[in-house]
């Protein structure tokens, strides 16, 4: 019986498989109840079983609805930079190929893992036009201005970042589904630095990290960045913390940099509601 | 073969239950412990004298998380003190950003773990060549794309909601250096081909992944009993 041999070598594959099989303890002990019992030959089809509930778990009510948050807003993003992409004079070349193309992908890509993880409870695709990209009038120039481009992208990023985080509790343990998310919310916040460095390039006060409040300095950002100002993490005041160098100690900016801050549910759906991104 | 099957563990064995075979609450500086493990190439594993493990539980990450940190820290601490040749004013400012941002995170998870928190780590920096840009930022680009791959890989292991809330909080941090970091390299190469998975997700990585790599860095070594890596 060569089965712990079949894991590592299904292992070298997928990464990740030992970890995936992790929460199916009881699919392994039956596996292991069944090896006792079964020819070596039946061994592929519990072999299977396992593989099934390893990677075709049905998600709670909870995760479904996290996911579908998750859907709601890369439906949006997706949408946001297909237009901007598809604009023949918005992006400059260079920055297109570098940046925005990539960008794009990605988000079509994170749609259709979400898709497929959501199955038939995958939310319906709205229709691009659904969406006001200009924030009720905030950002008028947002297909014609690449400044004004770049600056909203850089809040709809900052918002991903914050919207994915925010939803982790949910998630707790679920390891399929928590992992995925954390592997999605991780690139959101490469897409945000990117951004805030291309912006940063082109002569904006901005880094790639999040300074204080709203440090996009359009007010009308104000509901994307709320409590990115926060210093205290679970307890413990950042800036009372040792620095870097003697008798310093972490400062106030420092403090709100090192740590992205979530958005509850209710704060996403303020911050994106003047897109016309709907939760209802 | 008819052991593998007989004795009621599986492979995940030494991440649940190796604590409770071993003996062992918090964080402690190990001595020689025989490992009891299923998986083949861990029979007869022994812990080596000298190494520091992380513990088991939430404190287990969070002590995990605490050694990549110091890690990352000392990393910043030295390009500050003695910078690459050809450095620009930018680059000074955003690395010792990056700096105080890691100083942050050690000095947090140091004061949140409290008295279970694994001592301070020797670094060996030696393969590095800090007065290279290729070398540094090269370095500095493996450290935080394996940060991100570290914290995205153990967040289902951790059981508090508000640890996890925690290291969600500081993963999108490592991500935007990662993102900087990669730019700094190679304009547009925030997300290369080869760095993300068919679906655009970053690829998480395991703790007996992870610290490995994090040990070629590191005098005295880090083990994680409880979630399947002694070195």
């Amino acid at each position: 019986m060569k089965f712990f041999e079949i894991i590592d070598q299904i292992e070298q594959t997928d990464p990740e498989f030992v970890e995936r099989i992790s929460p199916r303890r009881d699919a392994i002990k039956n596996m292991t109840g069944f090896g006792t019992k079964l020819a070596v030959a039946a061994m592929p089809f519990a072999l299977s079983a396992l593989l099934k509930k390893a990677y075709g778990q049905t998600p709670s009510a909870a995760v479904l609805t996290t996911l579908n948050i998750a859907l709601r807003l890369e439906y949006f993003e997706a949408a946001f930079y297909n237009t901007a992409v598809a604009s023949a004079t918005l992006i400059p070349a260079a920055d297109k190929t570098s940046y925005f193309t990539p960008i794009a992908a990605h988000e079509n890509a994170h749609v259709n893992f979400l898709k497929t993880a959501l199955g038939a409870n995958a939310l319906a695709k709205p229709a691009d036009t659904s969406y006001d990209f200009t924030a009720g009038g905030n950002f008028n120039t947002v297909f014609t201005d690449y400044n004004t481009f770049l600056a909203v992208s850089q809040a709809l990023e900052d918002t991903g970042v914050r919207a994915y985080k925010g939803q982790a509790g949910v998630l707790l343990k679920e390891q399929v589904y928590l992992t995925a998310a954390l592997n999605i919310h991780s690139v959101e916040a490469r897409h945000a630095a990117a951004i805030r460095y291309l912006r940063k390039q082109k002569g904006v006060n901005i880094k790639p990290w999040i300074t204080g409040a709203n440090d996009l300095g359009v007010a009308a950002a104000g509901n994307t960045y709320i409590g990115e100002d926060n210093t205290t993490q679970a307890g413990v005041d950042i800036t009372k913390l040792a620095g870097a160098s003697a008798n310093t100690t972490i400062s106030v900016s420092a403090a709100t940099e090192a740590f992205d801050e979530p958005l509850t549910t209710a704060q996403v759906v303020a911050a994106v509601t003047p897109f016309k991104v709907t939760f209802s | 073969m008819k052991t593998l099957l007989d004795t009621d563990v599986n492979v995940n064995m030494a991440r649940r239950s190796f604590l409770r075979y071993a003996g062992v609450g918090a964080a402690a500086l190990t001595g020689v412990m025989a490992i009891e493990s299923c998986s083949k190439h861990n029979d007869d594993n022994i812990t080596p004298v000298g190494t520091i493990d992380i513990g088991g539980g939430d404190v287990g990450i969070l002590n995990y998380a605490y050694a990549l940190e110091q890690l990352e820290a000392a990393f910043y601490i030295q390009i500050a003190l003695t910078p690459y040749s050809g450095i620009t004013s930018a680059e000074t400012a955003l690395l010792t950003d990056i700096r105080d941002h890691e100083v942050a995170h050690r000095q947090f998870f140091k004061a949140a773990i409290g008295a279970n928190a694994i001592g301070s780590l020797s670094v060996d920096f030696s393969s590095i060549d800090f007065s290279s840009r290729a070398s540094v930022l090269g370095a500095a680009q493996a450290f935080e794309d394996t940060g991100v791959s570290a914290y995205n890989g153990a967040g289902y292991l951790i059981q508090s909601v508000d640890y996890l809330a925690l290291a969600g909080k500081i993963v999108s941090v490592e991500a935007r250096h990662a993102s900087y970091i990669r730019n700094l390299l190679s304009g547009g190469s925030f997300t290369d081909q080869n760095l993300l998975d068919a679906d655009a997700k970053d690829k998480s990585a395991s703790i007996a992944n992870v610290l490995p790599i994090a040990n070629k860095y590191l005098k005295v070594k880090v083990s994680a009993a409880s979630f399947n890596y002694i070195p």
